[in-house]
């Protein structure tokens, strides 16, 4: 575990002392001490491009007085740098008449392993995987025309220090590994993505060679755009694949469905609670507690254990996803979703690994329903305006529906849809719940977090597709 | 208070010597400061305080052709010096790139030109304070309004870059940014919009009033929206969705995306991209410029290139590592554009509005739906149906899609360029896209 106070002339009563000063007019705050290391190797072009490293350690000083919300935060942890963030913090709160809130749940599960991973592989192991992809895509088709593999890896070690002294620790491993090929054939270049990763060490994703499953996968889906036609454009059917589709889950209600939105009544679905939101097949949860998962957390950045939060049941809106702040202000418990990115950002309320639960139909009765649509397999990003309920993800696989049969691929489309109303369009959810590979980054007031996403395969009655022809 | 030139020149040159005594055969080091004191209200109300002071380092050692980088924000001595052994170990263990170098010599800035980025003026909270109050009463004078949140933010940075071909120099910049977002509310729906406000200098933000007014009227107009159908349909893109075409162009001719043969502009030197009435400049030494810089970078010199003349493209932006594997040289863009815009068009705003008797007038576009390998273009949008030239009804829930290559072909531009952003652009027209709704 990280010593912050082992090279700084602030010793950690300083810093109990400092805290619990700033701390006694305000109803919440904490200290929040973080040191990260991190890692990036890429190859590209046939080279080792880059190889970094990067240590990043500071403070992050809050307090909260009703709704007000003061945040200092510096990289220097000393005496002079914390006093001065405590009279920033004071100042904005001059008026604060609050009562510390000491309550915070505790638990000893831990959804990861205490572990290193940038020092359990060497550098050279890391260059010769990303050597043997390059040439291993290159020597399978000879239409790759550019290989771009990376790993990325972390160890995050943070620390909570409460008023009163109450401390909270979590050491946070999180590695990704990613391959992307271009392909060109008869002057036309195509794409494919893929990548693997979580909290885990960088062995036990590649063990086997895997590495080979991911340079496939890449591959696979770059040939399969190289022969795509251009994508119908207007209302349509659409038979989402399991697995990392789910982002449709996470743009189109996740968002919608966390505390700050709702408090501030600023999301579409802020009065909806208790209301049926879905077609009653329709499960969702946002689960921080999946053992070596992307989105998983041993403990909030607020030091409050995740927990499994039922988010939507059978059609009915359960619950919101709160950090302490929107949780007291909304009468309500943290369910240990309050995140940030890193010391320099407040906390908000962020999913984690946000999943539809199985339901009874096949993949193969949902295509064979559909006289037209289109049938999505894998996505890029997503991005939604909580407040109209509009969300939007681009397909990076996807295929044309006719007659209830799978045909061509299609070019890469934008599919439009309204938060609010898209699950009840949902008139089929599938057997086959997926998670996704471990690859996704949320971002939300211009902070990312490591989140992860997971379905079944699910027919969609009605979704707007962006593509060209008419 | 921000850290000054000395400090920071200490730090750069500390490393460089380290650096060297450890076997770097050539190194280079950038050493940053930046406070930031922002203030954000919620409904006429403090919502949040927030100030934050980094410090970051970043340093890339060279053994021969073999090159690695690390970066911390913890800058001192004693970490510094594991950090560059750690860096110079791993560059040893990193295969070599035979175009991996320092910028030529001859290129590299000789000097830092006054481009007034730096106002020294300080605005207290209370100040901010009192700005976010007139400018949340301008922008909830209608009952329509049922969320406001508005920030201020006072940021002040400085730098040094130095290698170990004596380079070494640096300068402080600021900028003052105030932003509204409302939420409208009526009994069909819930929208959301903003405007916002960013200067180098203090003085010559907008008033609080008048950001206020235009958040709230934007956010009004576009109450209970429609859907339409499936058609080819001329497109206009308001001022602050099309600085983003361009952005896409920008990423389209880095040297990085031309190098790698990622980008449907390859190849396209000297070539007709746009019509004949496009130009586009990337020009560094606009003073007080959001985008201005002495140097990129590398350390690189800036100078303001043309990069399309008459339509025909005439530059990529380069940096010093992809230049030379395309045999070209620097131009100082390692990092992308500066002040990067369209000039203007030729017809006014107004023109533009009625030069088709049916159109689309984008103000909002979400999704990440630009493909710079193939140029497909296809992302979900917000905006008003424009009939003779007059705004009928708010539009939602639709895509607009096409290919770059078509699109910037059929780009009319206004004549309404202001310098608003780092990236500008005139109110912009393409004509023949296809929006897909109902």
């Amino acid at each position: 575990m990280s010593n912050f106070f082992e090279k700084s002339d602030l010793s950690r009563g300083d810093a109990e002392n400092i805290i619990s000063d700033t701390l006694q007019k305000c109803d919440d705050g904490e200290l929040y001490l973080e040191n990260s290391k991190s890692e990036s190797i890429l190859l590209d072009d046939n080279k080792i491009k880059n190889s970094s490293y990067s240590s990043d350690l500071g403070f992050g000083f809050r307090a909260i007085a009703n709704e007000v919300v003061a945040y200092s935060h510096s990289n220097e942890i000393s005496k002079n740098s914390l006093k001065q963030s405590a009279e920033n913090l004071k100042s904005t709160l001059k008026s604060a008449k609050g009562v510390y809130n000491h309550e915070i749940a505790k638990s000893n599960k831990r959804y990861y392993e205490n572990i290193n991973p940038i020092d359990q592989k060497t550098l050279n192991d890391k260059i010769e995987i990303l050597n043997n992809v390059n040439k291993y895509l290159r020597t399978k088709d000879s239409n790759v025309k550019q290989v771009t593999a990376n790993f990325l890896g972390e160890q995050k070690s943070i620390e909570i220090i409460r008023s009163g002294g109450e401390t909270l620790t979590d050491i946070r491993p999180l590695i990704r590994f990613n391959v992307t090929v271009m392909l060109e054939k008869n002057g036309r270049k195509e794409t494919g993505v893929y990548g693997i990763g979580g909290r885990n060490s960088y062995d036990s994703y590649l063990k086997d060679d895997n590495w080979k499953n991911v340079c496939d996968e890449a591959l696979r889906i770059a040939s399969v755009n190289l022969e795509s036609k251009p994508a119908p454009a207007g209302e349509m059917k659409v038979v989402l694949g399991p697995g990392w589709p789910a982002i449709l889950i996470h743009e189109a209600v996740g968002h919608g469905l966390e505390g700050d939105f709702n408090r501030k009544k600023t999301s579409a679905f802020h009065n909806l609670m208790g209301q049926k939101v879905a077609s009653e097949s329709v499960t969702i949860v946002d689960d921080g507690t999946i053992d070596n998962r992307r989105g998983s957390l041993t403990i909030d950045d607020e030091g409050t254990p995740t927990e499994k939060t039922v988010l939507i049941e059978n059609g009915i809106l359960k619950n919101f996803m709160q950090d302490r702040l929107n949780a007291r202000l909304m009468k309500t418990k943290s369910t240990g979703s309050g995140r940030r990115e890193n010391y320099r950002h407040i906390v908000l309320p962020r999913m984690r690994n946000t999943m539809m639960l199985n339901g009874n139909h096949t993949q193969d009765e949902m295509i064979k329903s559909v006289d037209k649509g289109i049938f999505a397999v894998s996505f890029g990003g997503g991005q939604v305006d909580i407040t109209s309920g509009k969300f939007v993800f681009n397909c990076t696989e996807a295929y044309e529906i006719i007659n209830g049969k799978i045909g061509s691929p299609i070019k890469g489309a934008t599919l439009i849809g309204d938060g609010p109303s898209i699950l009840k369009e949902v008139s089929m959810v599938g057997n086959d719940m997926m998670l996704d590979p471990g690859i996704g980054t949320c971002g939300k007031a211009g902070q990312g977090v490591p989140v992860g996403v997971a379905q079944p395969s699910i027919l969609i009655n009605k979704m707007t597709v962006g593509g060209t022809k008419l | 208070m921000i850290k000054n030139q000395e400090y920071l020149s200490e730090k750069a040159s500390y490393c460089l010597d380290i650096a060297k005594k450890l076997g770097a055969t050539d190194s280079s080091v950038v050493v940053s400061n930046s406070i930031s004191e922002s203030v954000n209200f919620r409904n006429k109300k403090l919502d949040e305080s927030n100030r934050s002071d980094n410090l970051a380092i970043g340093i890339t050692t060279y053994i021969g052709k073999k090159k690695s980088s690390i970066s911390s924000s913890n800058l001192l001595k004693e970490n510094l010096d594991t950090l560059i052994e750690k860096c110079i170990e791993t560059t040893k263990n990193t295969p070599e790139d035979e175009f991996n170098s320092l910028p030529d010599k001859d290129l590299l800035a000789k000097e830092v030109k006054d481009l007034n980025l730096y106002d020294d003026a300080h605005i207290k909270n209370e100040n901010k304070i009192e700005y976010l109050e007139r400018l949340e009463a301008s922008a909830s004078s209608d009952k329509k309004i049922v969320n406001t949140e508005s920030s201020f933010t006072e940021d002040k940075s400085n730098f040094i870059l130095a290698n170990s071909d004596g380079f070494s120099k640096g300068y402080k910049s600021s900028s003052f940014t105030a932003s509204s977002v409302i939420v409208a509310k009526d009994d069909k729906s819930m929208e959301r919009d903003y405007e916002y406000t960013s200067k180098c200098h203090l003085h010559d933000i907008n008033s609080a009033e008048e950001l206020g007014k235009i958040a709230a009227e934007q956010t009004i107009k576009k109450l209970s929206p429609k859907k339409i159908g499936s058609e080819k349909i001329a497109i206009i893109f308001d001022k602050r969705i099309a600085k983003g075409i361009l952005s896409t162009f920008a990423g389209a001719i880095s040297s990085s995306a031309i190098s790698r043969g990622t980008s449907f502009l390859k190849d396209k030197i000297n070539q007709k991209i746009f019509s004949d009435e496009i130009d586009i400049f990337d020009k560094p030494d606009i003073l007080k410029g959001l985008g201005s810089r002495s140097f990129d970078s590398e350390g690189v010199k800036t100078n303001t290139l043309k990069l399309v003349e008459h339509g025909l493209l005439k530059h990529y932006l380069i940096d010093t590592y992809n230049g030379k594997k395309l045999n070209l040289k620097s131009n100082g863009r390692c990092g992308g554009a500066s002040n990067l815009y369209f000039d203007n068009g030729n017809i006014s705003y107004k023109d533009l509005l009625n030069s088709n008797p049916r159109c689309l007038y984008i103000t909002e576009t979400i999704g990440h739906g630009s493909n710079i390998v193939t140029g497909d273009y296809s992302v979900g949008a917000t905006g008003f149906l424009i009939e003779n030239g007059d705004f009928k009804y708010p539009i939602n829930e639709i895509t607009i899609a096409g290919n770059f290559k078509d699109m910037f072909k059929n780009i009319t531009l206004a004549n309404d360029l202001e310098f608003k952003y780092t990236t500008n652009s005139p109110t912009m027209m393409i004509e023949g896209m296809v929006v897909a709704g109902k």
